[in-house]
C-alpha cells in the first residue's frame, strides 16, 4: 500500500520518465519522419504533467502525506509552484525550437526527448528531500542539458559551449557531492530531517566544510557569483532555444533547490550559510550589471543579466523567513517570463537568408523596422531593470521589503543601490532601438509561436499583470509556507 | 591501524588533485576527463569510509549511485570531445577559446 501510495505522488515524474523512453524508442525507429509527432508527443506529456502538479499547488499539502518512498521524495505545495514553472517554461521552449533547428539542417526528435529528460530530473531536484534523490535528479537535469548545448553537432561555438558546460558543470558536481559526503560522515544519514536533527546545536567544523562545499556546487548550477564564469560562454554558445531553456527551468529547478537544503536541511544553522548567501547575492547583482555593460552580443548581455536577477533572488533566500522565500518565489514566476520574453526576441531577430542575428548593430532603429517586437523588447527591458509601472518592479519590492523586514537593510539598501547600475544597459538596449539610425537587417520573418510568447510575455510584465499579484503572492505564501512547516 | 582519518586525507588528497587537475592543466581535454573522474572517485572514497565507520548502509548506496553516473558522464564527456574534436580539428585546451568577451 505504501509503494501504491508514494508512486501515486509522483505521478508528473512517472509521466515524464515514461513518455521519454517510450518517445526515444519511437524515434530510434522511425528516424526523422517522426520528428513533428515525437514534439508534440512531448508537449503533450509535459502537459499532462502539469495538469497532475496545479492541483498541490492550490491545496497547500505539506508534511508526512507530501513524503514518498520514506524520505526519499516530497511533492508538497513547494515543489508543486516550481514544478509548474519548470513545466509551462520548458514547453515554451519546445515551441520555439523545431524553426530554428530546421535552419541548421538539425531538426531531430532527441532534443524534444532530451528536454523531457531534463525537465523530469528538475521534477526530482525540487522535490528530493534526501541527498541521493538529490544527486540522481540533479545529474538527470545536467546530463541532458550538456547534450542539449551541444545540439548543433556542426557549429565551431555550440561544441564548444557544451564542452565548457560539461567541465564546469561536472566539476560542480563534484564539488557538491564532496560536501555531501562530508555531510552524511558527519551526520550519519543522508535524509534532509536526519540531517537537520543531528545538526540542530552546535555545528561541527567537518559538517560545516559540508555545508559550505554543497554551497559552492549549488552556487555554480544557479551561476552565482563568484561560480559565473561559464555563463556568458554557455548561453552565447549554445542554440539559441537551449539558452533560452538554460536561463528558464533549470535556473528554477537549482534555486528550489538550493532553497530546500539551506532551509530544510540547513535550517537551524541559518548563521552558517547566511554570509555566504549575502555574498553571493551581491557579488551577483554587481558582477552582472558590470560585466553586461561592454558586451556588444545580446545573448551575453542577458547572460549577464541573469546572474544580476540570480543575487536577487538569493537576497530572499538570505532573509531565511517565510516572508523571504515567498518573496524569492515570486521573483522567480516574474524572472522567468522576463528571460522567456527576452530571449525569445533575440531568436526572433535573423536577417533575410534567415541566418541568426545576435549583436547590437543588428537591432539599431528596430522601432521603425519592427515596431511592434520594439515596443515588446521596451516592456521587457523596463521590466528587466525595475522601472515602476511594470511587473519587474513588484519582483523586486517583494524581495527587498523580505530583506528590510528581516533586519537586513544593509543588504538591501546596497541592492538597490547595485540595481541602478544594471539599468545602464537595459536602458541602452532601448536607446539602440529607438534612438539610432535604423539599418533594417532583421527582416526575417518568426514564426507564430514566437510571437505568441513574445507578447504573451510582453503583456504578463506590462501594468496589468499587477492584477495577479495578490493571486501570485498568495500561491508564493502558501509554497513557501509548506516548506516551512514540512 | 589503519582508521577512519587515513581514508579522509586520501579521499581529501585525491579530491584536490582532480580540481587541481582541471585548472592548472594546459595541455588536452582528456586529462580533464580524467581528473573529474578522480573527484568523483575521491568522493567515493570518503562515502564507502564513513558508510564502514559509521555501520551504515547508505553511504555505500549512493557510492553505487555515484558510479553510475560517473560512468554516464564519462560517455557523454567523451561524445562532446568527439563532436568537438570533429568540428575544431584539435582538443588542446589553450585552442578553447572561440567563446570570450
Amino acid at each position: 500500500m505504501e509503494i501504491a501510495r508514494s508512486f501515486g505522488l509522483m505521478v508528473p515524474e512517472l509521466i515524464l520518465g515514461g513518455s521519454a523512453l517510450i518517445l526515444l524508442l519511437v524515434v530510434a525507429y522511425g528516424g526523422r519522419s517522426v520528428t513533428r509527432a515525437v514534439f508534440i508527443g512531448s508537449a503533450t506529456a509535459i502537459g499532462a504533467a502539469l495538469i497532475f502538479t496545479v492541483s498541490t499547488v492550490t491545496d497547500n499539502v505539506t508534511g508526512a502525506g507530501a513524503e514518498a518512498f520514506g524520505t526519499q521524495f516530497s511533492a508538497d505545495s513547494f515543489a508543486g509552484y516550481a514544478k509548474v514553472l519548470i513545466y509551462l517554461a520548458a514547453m515554451a521552449c519546445l515551441a520555439i525550437a523545431p524553426a530554428f533547428l530546421k535552419r541548421f539542417d538539425a531538426l531531430r526528435g532527441e532534443y524534444a526527448v532530451l528536454v523531457l529528460l531534463a525537465v523530469m530530473g528538475m521534477g526530482l531536484m525540487v522535490s528530493a528531500t534526501d541527498l541521493i534523490a538529490l544527486y540522481m535528479g540533479l545529474e538527470l537535469n545536467s546530463l541532458a542539458a550538456y547534450v542539449l548545448a551541444s545540439f548543433l553537432r556542426d557549429d565551431q561555438r555550440s561544441a564548444e559551449a557544451g564542452l565548457k558546460y560539461f567541465i564546469l558543470g561536472a566539476l560542480a558536481s563534484g564539488i557538491l557531492l564532496y560536501g555531501m559526503s562530508l555531510i552524511y560522515g558527519f551526520t550519519g544519514t543522508t535524509s534532509f530531517d536526519g540531517i537537520a536533527a543531528a545538526i540542530s546545536g552546535e555545528i561541527s567544523t567537518g559538517a560545516l566544510f559540508g555545508v559550505i562545499f554543497m554551497l559552492v556546487g549549488l552556487a555554480f548550477k544557479i551561476s552565482a557569483v563568484p561560480f559565473h564564469m561559464w555563463t556568458p560562454d554557455v548561453y552565447e554558445g549554445a542554440p539559441t532555444p537551449v539558452t533560452t531553456f538554460f536561463a528558464t527551468a533549470p535556473k528554477v529547478a537549482a534555486i528550489a533547490l538550493l532553497s530546500r537544503v539551506a532551509l530544510d536541511a540547513f535550517g537551524d544553522q541559518v548563521f552558517a550559510w547566511r554570509q555566504v548567501v549575502i555574498f553571493a547575492a551581491l557579488a551577483s547583482i554587481v558582477v552582472g550589471a558590470l560585466g553586461a555593460i561592454g558586451q556588444n552580443n545580446l545573448k551575453r548581455l542577458l547572460a549577464y543579466s541573469s546572474i544580476n536577477n540570480a543575487g536577487f533572488i538569493l537576497i530572499g533566500l538570505a532573509a531565511a523567513t517565510v516572508q523571504g522565500l515567498s518573496a524569492m518565489l515570486v521573483y522567480l514566476a516574474i524572472y522567468v517570463v522576463m528571460s522567456l520574453g527576452s530571449f525569445v526576441a533575440v531568436l526572433m531577430l535573423r536577417n533575410g537568408q534567415g541566418e541568426q542575428l545576435e549583436t547590437f548593430d543588428d537591432i539599431a532603429g528596430l522601432s521603425s523596422t519592427r515596431p511592434l517586437m520594439a515596443w515588446c523588447l521596451l516592456i521587457l527591458m523596463f521590466s528587466l531593470a525595475g522601472i515602476p509601472p511594470l511587473f519587474g518592479f513588484w519582483g523586486k519590492f517583494v524581495v527587498f521589503q523580505a530583506a528590510v523586514q528581516a533586519d537586513m537593510v544593509l543588504l538591501a539598501a546596497i541592492g538597490i543601490a547595485a540595481s541602478v547600475i544594471g539599468a545602464f544597459y537595459y536602458i541602452k538596449f532601448i536607446k539602440v532601438m529607438f534612438f539610432d539610425e535604423p539599418v533594417d537587417r532583421a527582416t526575417g520573418k518568426a514564426t507564430p509561436a514566437s510571437w505568441a510568447i513574445l507578447i504573451g510575455s510582453a503583456i504578463l510584465v506590462s501594468p496589468l499583470a499587477f492584477l495577479l499579484a495578490r493571486w501570485l503572492g498568495n500561491q508564493a505564501d502558501t509554497a513557501a509556507a509548506s516548506l516551512f512547516l514540512g | 591501524m589503519i582508521g577512519i582519518e587515513h581514508y579522509l586525507v586520501v579521499s581529501a588528497m585525491l579530491f584536490v588533485l582532480g580540481v587541481l587537475g582541471i585548472f592548472l592543466n594546459r595541455k588536452n581535454i582528456i586529462v580533464i576527463l580524467m581528473a573529474i573522474e578522480l573527484i568523483l572517485l575521491g568522493v567515493n572514497l570518503n562515502l564507502v569510509a564513513f558508510s564502514a565507520f559509521l555501520d551504515d548502509l547508505s553511504g555505500q548506496i549512493f557510492a553505487m549511485f555515484v558510479l553510475t553516473v560517473a560512468a554516464a558522464e564519462a560517455a557523454i564527456g567523451l561524445a562532446i570531445l568527439v563532436i568537438y574534436f570533429r568540428a575544431r580539428g584539435t582538443i588542446a585546451v589553450d585552442d578553447v577559446d572561440r567563446l570570450k568577451g
